[in-house]
């Protein structure tokens, strides 16, 4: 069979599960819909959080991201699973202990204020549509790439599939999809790294088959002499001009510093992770749960180091030096795709990687006098982009090939590359529908239930859940097909967002309870406001001085969120010590979060 | 001891341990894998240079097992102060 019928297939089988999955999980009250009536096993619990966490963009773009940057990639590696720990031994077992639905509410009763709580509402909404609208397109790309439909009928399948687990089953739907969307994922990540580990060192651990000698295969397929693989790797990058692999060289110290610093924080600050930990039964279980996700999560994150280096080392070598009659199918395929090219601008009829992006902006093949696709006199594609003058790179290579293309390297059997296009599917869904729910119940509890309308009832109050998921799922899709030009560039936003905002007033509501009304607002406000100015100053303003010499010793947009953690702490600290304290019964509450059973 | 005593007992004990554990968390991931990454790279273990390594994968399999000792140690002290859960 060939690749197309068995991606049909697969992805068709997982689709069913899905929707057999909802339907079997239905939600019939509010404390089913929001967390999944606190009756998730923390192992369960802890699968959930790793798909609900790991998107599309760390399943399809982490490796290649980390490939190219080498060790400075591993700022996403300790940035995206480091929260985990704040998140175990900081938040998660207090706020299960509170014991409510959402993190606008905790917001709004710590500190007791309605205000509050819509600020926090409107923080939770704006970081949610920022990330499910990549996660939307997400699923058109992959069904693009793998299905060859149109991007917009992928989003539009994809809409219809979250549509209905995510109205249905609420999050005890969504969780119980979570479990099954993890087992695809982490089985269509793992099955192409354990060959390749074999292949070149013959190691069926990836995670420690990088740090390995190549084996005698892997030596033949490489056209390499016997040695450490990284020490290959690294030779093979200076040769050609790059810096080692497994050193620093493409951000300052500082910079990977606070970037990883601003993952970390944000990661512990986003409201659909913090609201997972909501499901357990128990305070016992929401600690447990964090650890179970990390290490759920941990599988994947260091699978992704060990694709990364074999696939540089392979894409390098079997690329550098070779004419393109000699270059490998894969890249012939993927130049079809639009995400390889080759230019000879040498005129020497070989293929040369060199320092630098070979040029700028979205790669784009030229067309002759009849409209068809021209071919240069190697066969080779001809590129429109105007090439980088600085740089002599002939070869670009669209990092997400890193992970697309890994079965094909491997020469795995054609179910395999199927395989790989549900794992994606099923990371972009299920991070997808956790971030509906969030907007769902920010709307129908936060919003409607207790500012707009607080005679609603129980029933009524279903109803408007379902209504207000539906329509996010219609809105995310809206920006899946017509992307803002903004979505790549807010991402930053997110994370800063959330760690400027959320992360610093929960900690000092748990772990102070002087922290006032006053102290928390102007922290919040004080905090996302430094961070928004500038990322948007330097993102959307002044895109021409985004470079180190003009930011703020040195801390990108993408670091900046560390930085505005800290001012939202300090005006918190300093306002709360001149203001009122909290009333008696909140100081109280405060008190009552520390301990998981109160002693009389 | 009081009730009151015993709570604060508790919560004590609860920040020692966040403390020391979070200490332990920004050693191996900040320190480690980013500040002294290149004088630690000198050093290999199998093909991996030091610094590289923490950065790459220590750091989130120590982050695992940070989570682990806390949970099993939390567990031993809800029962000392008797506030588990039942």
């Amino acid at each position: 069979m060939n690749i197309l019928t068995w991606t049909w297939i697969i992805v068709g089988l997982s689709f069913a599960l899905y929707i057999g999955i909802a339907i079997w999980s239905r939600a019939k009250t509010t404390g089913d819909f929001y967390v999944a009536a606190k009756q998730i096993h923390p192992v369960l619990n802890g699968m959930a959080t790793g798909a609900d966490w790991m998107s599309a963009a760390s399943f399809i773009s982490m490796a290649g991201l980390i490939a190219w940057m080498g060790r400075d990639g591993s700022m996403y590696l300790m940035g995206w699973t480091g929260g985990y720990v704040l998140l175990a031994m900081l938040l998660a077992p207090y706020l299960r202990k509170y014991g409510k639905f959402t993190v606008p509410m905790f917001v709004g009763e710590r500190y007791y204020s309605q205000s509050a709580r819509v600020v926090a509402v409107v923080c939770a909404i704006f970081v949610s549509f920022t990330y499910v609208a990549g996660q939307m397109r997400g699923v058109g790309v992959v069904f693009s790439r793998f299905l060859e439909v149109p991007i917009n009928t992928g989003v539009l399948i994809g809409m219809a599939i979250v549509f209905f687990y995510a109205t249905m089953g609420g999050m005890k739907g969504i969780t119980y999809t979570q479990v099954a969307q993890y087992c695809v994922l982490i089985t269509a990540y793992m099955i192409p790294a354990i060959f390749i580990s074999i292949m070149l060192t013959g190691v069926p651990i990836p995670q420690l088959g990088y740090g390995a000698s190549l084996s005698e295969g892997g030596q033949q397929i490489l056209g390499s002499g016997p040695g450490h693989l990284l020490d290959k790797l690294n030779q093979i990058q200076v040769d050609l001009g790059f810096s080692a692999y497994t050193s620093g060289g493409s951000k300052s110290t500082i910079d990977v510093f606070m970037i990883t610093l601003a993952l970390m924080v944000g990661t512990a600050g986003l409201p659909h992770i913090i609201i997972r930990f909501f499901t357990t039964p128990t305070i016992r279980g929401a600690r447990s749960s964090a650890g179970w996700a990390l290490l759920f999560i941990a599988i994947l994150y260091t699978t992704a180091p060990a694709v990364a280096a074999f696939a540089r080392l392979n894409l390098i070598q079997s690329v550098e030096g070779k004419t393109y009659a000699e270059a490998p199918s894969w890249f012939k395929n993927w130049e079809k795709t639009g995400l390889a090219a080759w230019k000879d601008r040498n005129g020497d009829g070989k293929m040369q990687f060199a320092k630098g992006e070979p040029f700028k902006g979205k790669l784009e093949f030229a067309k002759d006098a009849s409209g068809a696709v021209a071919i240069g006199p190697s066969g080779e594609r001809v590129v429109k982009n105007e090439f980088d003058a600085k740089s002599t790179n002939e070869v670009y290579i669209d990092r997400d090939i890193v992970v697309l293309a890994n079965p094909e390297i491997a020469k795995l059997p054609n179910w395999v590359v199927a395989l790989v296009a549900a794992g994606g599917l099923a990371a972009a869904l299920s991070t997808a529908a956790g971030l509906l729910l969030v907007i769902a119940s920010a709307i129908s509890h936060d919003l409607i239930k207790n500012v707009i309308a607080k005679d609603t009832t129980e029933k009524a109050e279903l109803v408007w859940a379902r209504v207000a998921a539906g329509a996010a799922v219609i809105i995310a899709g809206y920006f899946g097909i017509y992307p803002p030009g903004f979505v790549a560039q807010v991402v930053a936003f997110a994370f800063g967002l959330a760690a400027s905002s959320f992360f610093p007033i929960i900690i000092l509501g748990i772990f102070w309870k002087r922290a006032t009304k006053e102290g928390a607002m102007l922290g919040m406000t004080a905090g996302i406001l430094f961070t928004a100015a500038y990322i948007i100053y330097f993102k959307f303003v002044n895109p021409d001085l985004n470079n180190a010499k003009h930011w703020l010793w040195g801390i990108s947009p993408e670091g900046i969120g560390s930085i505005g953690m800290v001012i939202n702490f300090v005006v918190a600290v300093v306002v709360s010590k001149f203001t009122k304290a909290p009333p008696q019964a909140v100081q109280d509450m405060v008190g009552s979060l520390r301990f998981p059973r109160t002693i009389e | 001891m009081a009730t009151k005593e015993k709570q604060a007992a508790y919560w004590k004990e609860n920040l020692t341990y966040i403390v020391v554990l979070l200490g332990i968390w920004f050693l191996v991931s900040y320190v480690f894998g980013i500040l002294m990454a290149d004088t630690l790279d000198k050093t290999k273990i199998g093909g991996f240079p030091l610094g590289f390594w923490f950065a790459n994968q220590g750091s989130e399999v120590i982050f695992v097992l940070l989570i682990a000792v806390y949970v099993w140690l939390m567990n031993r002290l809800d029962v000392k102060y008797d506030v588990h859960e039942q």
